[in-house]
């Protein structure tokens, strides 16, 4: 840290709403080739450059991030001789994210013979997107999916198996097929194991340099490209500059803006954050995923929501009780008096619609009052019938840890009550536009995994993030960053560059006001609040007056962060309170352009669903017309309306029609 | 519930550090240990003091990044980590000591956060199977028979946290180790590679100054995932093959 007083003071006094936005020229993904859809991957690889082997080693890539996405990408670029210079603000690469998902991965294996096939998982994505993905990204990870599970059965990752020794798999919310690959409920464990292990093989090797509790603060770009970043040593505070050849964001999502969501608590958006303010656009940042079967939340306190699988929902009834303000005690309702709402509004998919549909549908129950638990906020997830079917052993054996955990939470016995579940925010589909190549609009800036927003549309499907991250990290981004690296110049960029010493001036002087500020309340309940106002505005369900007043008090809330937060201690060692005030700037700002995309998307679609644009029963309705687009948003200043670039979808292969479940 | 807190606070790492006192009277028993934490934290920051480091993450007891001592008792009295360990466990007035992971191979970085770093060079030793991007057969080139994939998913539960060595009276990471043997060496993907890697780690882990297993079994007892003592001897059986090979 300096201790020079900051230059270009951030938005402390004036931000002015905006509500406002204009329309700049369409953006184009000019990556992806022409001719049919199967043979485009192999095309684009084909055409893709290559860098020769023995000339690898001269580049450097910088990695941010070691989920599924980071951990891949870094451990195969290591492989193929790239000098891999990698970061995490975790202790551990093992630690990222990643790890927490439960339920599986999908592939289209088809080893259960019922159907399925890499159309099919093309075709279930782009549907469940609700068609507001691009279609051949979306089949080129269906294509990739096959690969995936090859290489990690080959890492040694210990997928569940039948007796005979071959993959068992399951079906998995929204589909009809079994093509799910599981690891007990800690799929995403296992597979990031495999990834961190492949990571630590380069790191060992010295082919990878591996930087943990260290946190990106800044993208460095000189000449209008992607040089470096500037990151902070978490534990000494040192602020250093770290430049290459290419920088590949592999953050993970921004749910956590929400304050309260299923994301890890430091999970943050700070990266793809200040990506964006360096010029990359942010696409879909409306596009919030919520998951149904969430612990409802016990009190004030409460500082993160925890996911179940969803898969417990293969066996798990949904239910509540069908009169209002029914308080007994669930074995005391009987059979007739109970609404299985799910089973009995959408017949056909019964308790396995998509996330989006399951999610609203408990919140629209809790909201006529027929809620269950603490605060009427919740559903009941009942095993009884399961238990009665399949007898406890088979029960345990398939949600043994997942029961456990919800007894240790709410110190309740699924095997005897019924779990109490509610919608969370879990995943998001929105993030740093990319092109086919998983190139960001800076070049020699590409983002991954969830920090990207290309595959999934405006709703993901179950046991699709660990597929799209892994294949991202394995398979895409290795053969499209050899393209970027032979058709760029190699060359070293001065470390007193003015682009570079003025990033790293910017993130001082930053640090400074905030440590320097010496407010009165902490950056943790200014969080809190920005969260609350979020999911009351631009949860599961949004209006335009909701919006507009979000619009209007956020900036108000930013003005009065830097105003009034107050963050202990310096910043020459180990400082969580700055750690969080640095992020929650940053979700300050995003929080405002989430709103004015959603506030500018005036049709449901998928996670958005917008209250003026439904059904007569009550269903989301797309408005295809209008909003068959991404909506990439440029930064033009803090508090200024930023400018919508459009990239227009086409289906040529799935013909978009309204979902329907029933 | 009122809670008198005792927590270990070390304002770096060449602090020498201490035990100090907090009070807190608005504890429910719904909260989990770290938001209970949160909550004094909270207070100090309002009262511009430094709230206590601590490392958590997920807060599902799956990254591993969260563990303290708790009472004597890495992650505390539930048997799961710390971020999963709630209040209920606690009785109302209770006098509650909490310390950093004491290990010599885990150097403090500040109050309740260590480094376990070693952890990482461990694994970077020999705990993966080399198998680079693209290479891969197919999935099902190789059936594994069911026990055996069931065997090695229990060792592969490891998450890591370091509570093994933190309760262990020689400050070993044999558990850890052999939670990583055990579970690639059970597969046939991991049979190539089988030697090396039971000699290559167990050097690692001597060298980072992991202390030596004497048979305790604190570590296994105190293990949020249950990794089972049984994989020590797996490991040194598998050591004495290599070695014979050798």
């Amino acid at each position: 840290m300096n201790g020079t007083p900051p230059a270009d003071t951030p938005p402390a006094d004036a931000s002015p709403a905006y509500t406002d936005y204009r329309v700049g020229a369409p953006v184009v993904d000019a990556k992806a080739p022409e001719g049919p859809i199967e043979e485009r991957w192999a095309r684009r690889r084909f055409e893709a450059k290559l860098v020769n082997p023995a000339n690898r080693r001269a580049h450097t890539v910088i990695v941010v991030g070691t989920g599924l996405a980071g951990g891949a990408a870094g451990a195969t670029l290591a492989e193929q001789g790239y000098r891999v210079l990698q970061f995490c603000y975790q202790d551990s690469p093992r630690r990222a994210h990643s790890i927490a998902a439960q339920g599986g991965i999908n592939a289209a294996k088809n080893y259960r013979n019922d159907g399925d096939s890499v159309r099919r998982l093309f075709y279930d994505t782009v549907k469940g997107g609700d068609f507001r993905a691009r279609e051949s990204n979306v089949h080129r990870l269906a294509e990739v999916s096959v690969e995936i599970i090859d290489q990690c059965v080959a890492q040694g990752v210990p997928f569940a198996r039948e007796y005979g020794g071959l993959l068992d798999t399951r079906s998995f919310g929204g589909v009809q097929v079994s093509r799910t690959f599981y690891a007990r409920g800690q799929t995403g464990q296992q597979l990031l194991l495999g990834a961190y292990q492949a990571l630590s093989r380069g790191i060992a090797a010295g082919s990878v340099e591996m930087r943990p509790r260290t946190e990106m603060l800044d993208l460095i770009v000189v000449d209008g490209r992607a040089r470096g970043i500037v990151a902070r040593d978490l534990v000494t505070g040192r602020i250093d500059t770290h430049l290459a050849d290419a920088v590949v964001l592999a953050t993970g999502g921004y749910g956590n803006v929400f304050h309260l969501s299923t994301n890890a608590k430091n999970s943050n958006a700070t990266a793809i954050w200040r990506a964006h303010r360096r010029g990359a656009l942010f696409a879909n940042p409306c596009f919030t995923q919520i998951h149904p079967t969430c612990v409802p939340r016990s009190g004030d306190h409460q500082s993160k929501l925890t996911l179940m699988s969803e898969s417990l929902r293969n066996d798990g009834r949904i239910w509540v009780p069908s009169q209002a303000g029914d308080t007994r005690a669930p074995a005391d309702i009987p059979e007739d008096e109970r609404d299985y709402y799910l089973e009995r509004m959408y017949p056909s998919f019964g308790n396995l619609v998509p996330r989006d549909i399951a999610s609203r549908a408990a919140k629209n129950v809790c909201d006529e009052g027929r809620g269950v638990g603490p605060g009427g906020q919740g559903v009941y997830l009942d095993f009884a019938d399961a238990l009665a079917r399949l007898g406890r052993e088979t029960v345990e054996a398939r949600y043994g840890n997942l029961f456990e955990m919800y007894q240790r939470i709410t110190d309740e016995d699924p095997y005897r009550v019924p779990m109490r579940i509610y919608p969370a925010i879990h995943y998001t589909m929105g993030g740093l536009w990319v092109d086919y190549d998983l190139a960001t609009t800076i070049p020699g800036l590409f983002a991954i995994g969830e920090a990207n927003f290309s595959d999934h549309g405006a709703n993901r499907l179950g046991a699709s993030a660990l597929m799209q991250g892994l294949a991202d990290g394995y398979f895409v981004l290795p053969a499209t960053l050899a393209d970027f690296l032979a058709r760029h110049p190699h060359d070293e960029v001065p470390r007193d560059h003015p682009a570079v010493t003025d990033a790293v001036s910017e993130v001082t002087d930053r640090l400074y006001l905030l440590l320097s500020n010496n407010g009165d309340r902490s950056p943790e309940s200014f969080h809190r609040e920005l969260g609350e106002l979020l999911w009351d505005t631009c949860g599961m369900s949004r209006s335009e007056t909701g919006l507009r007043k979000a619009l209007e008090r956020i900036p108000e809330l930013r003005a009065e962060f830097w105003r009034r937060v107050r963050v202990p201690g310096g910043g020459k060692s180990l400082n969580q309170s700055l750690e969080k005030a640095n992020r929650v700037a940053d979700y300050l700002e995003l929080a405002e352009l989430m709103c004015l995309d959603a506030l500018h998307r005036a049709e449901s679609c998928g996670g958005h669903f917008r209250e003026e644009s439904q059904t007569p029963d009550g269903e989301a309705a797309r408005r295809d017309g209008e909003f068959t687009y991404a909506a990439a948003w440029e930064f033009t200043g803090p508090g200024s309306a930023p400018v919508l670039h459009r990239e227009a979808l086409e289906f040529s292969h799935v013909h978009p029609t309204q979902r329907s479940y029933a | 519930m009122k809670i008198t807190l005792r927590i270990w606070r070390q304002s770096g790492p060449e602090d020498r550090g201490g035990m100090r006192t907090y009070e807190l009277d608005d504890v429910t028993p719904e909260m989990s240990f770290l938001e209970m934490l949160d909550t004094l934290n909270e207070k100090l920051i309002e009262n511009g003091e430094e709230p206590v480091a601590f490392d958590h993450d997920c807060r599902e007891g799956i990254c591993g990044a969260c563990g303290m001592v708790i009472n004597g008792e890495p992650h505390g009295p539930d048997r799961t980590t710390t971020c999963q360990l709630h209040m209920r466990h606690f009785d109302d007035g209770a006098t509650v000591d909490v310390e950093p992971w004491r290990a010599a191979a885990f150097p403090v970085v500040k109050d309740l956060v260590v480094d376990r770093s070693a952890f990482d060079r461990v694994i970077g030793s020999g705990g993966y199977i080399t198998a680079p991007t693209g290479s891969a057969p197919e999935a099902h080139a190789t059936p594994v028979a069911k026990a055996t994939a069931d065997a090695a998913f229990e060792n592969a539960e490891c998450i890591g946290c370091g509570a093994c060595v933190a309760a262990c009276p020689n400050g070993s990471a044999t558990l850890f180790t052999a939670a990583k043997v055990a579970h690639l060496n059970a597969l046939p993907q991991g049979a190539p590679e089988r030697e090396s890697r039971v000699l290559d780690m167990v050097e690692t882990m001597d060298a980072e100054g992991f202390g030596g297993c004497t048979n305790t079994g604190m570590c296994t007892s105190v293990c949020p995932k249950g990794i089972p003592l049984a994989s020590i001897s797996t490991m040194n059986r598998e050591y004495l093959r290599a070695l014979r090979k050798a």
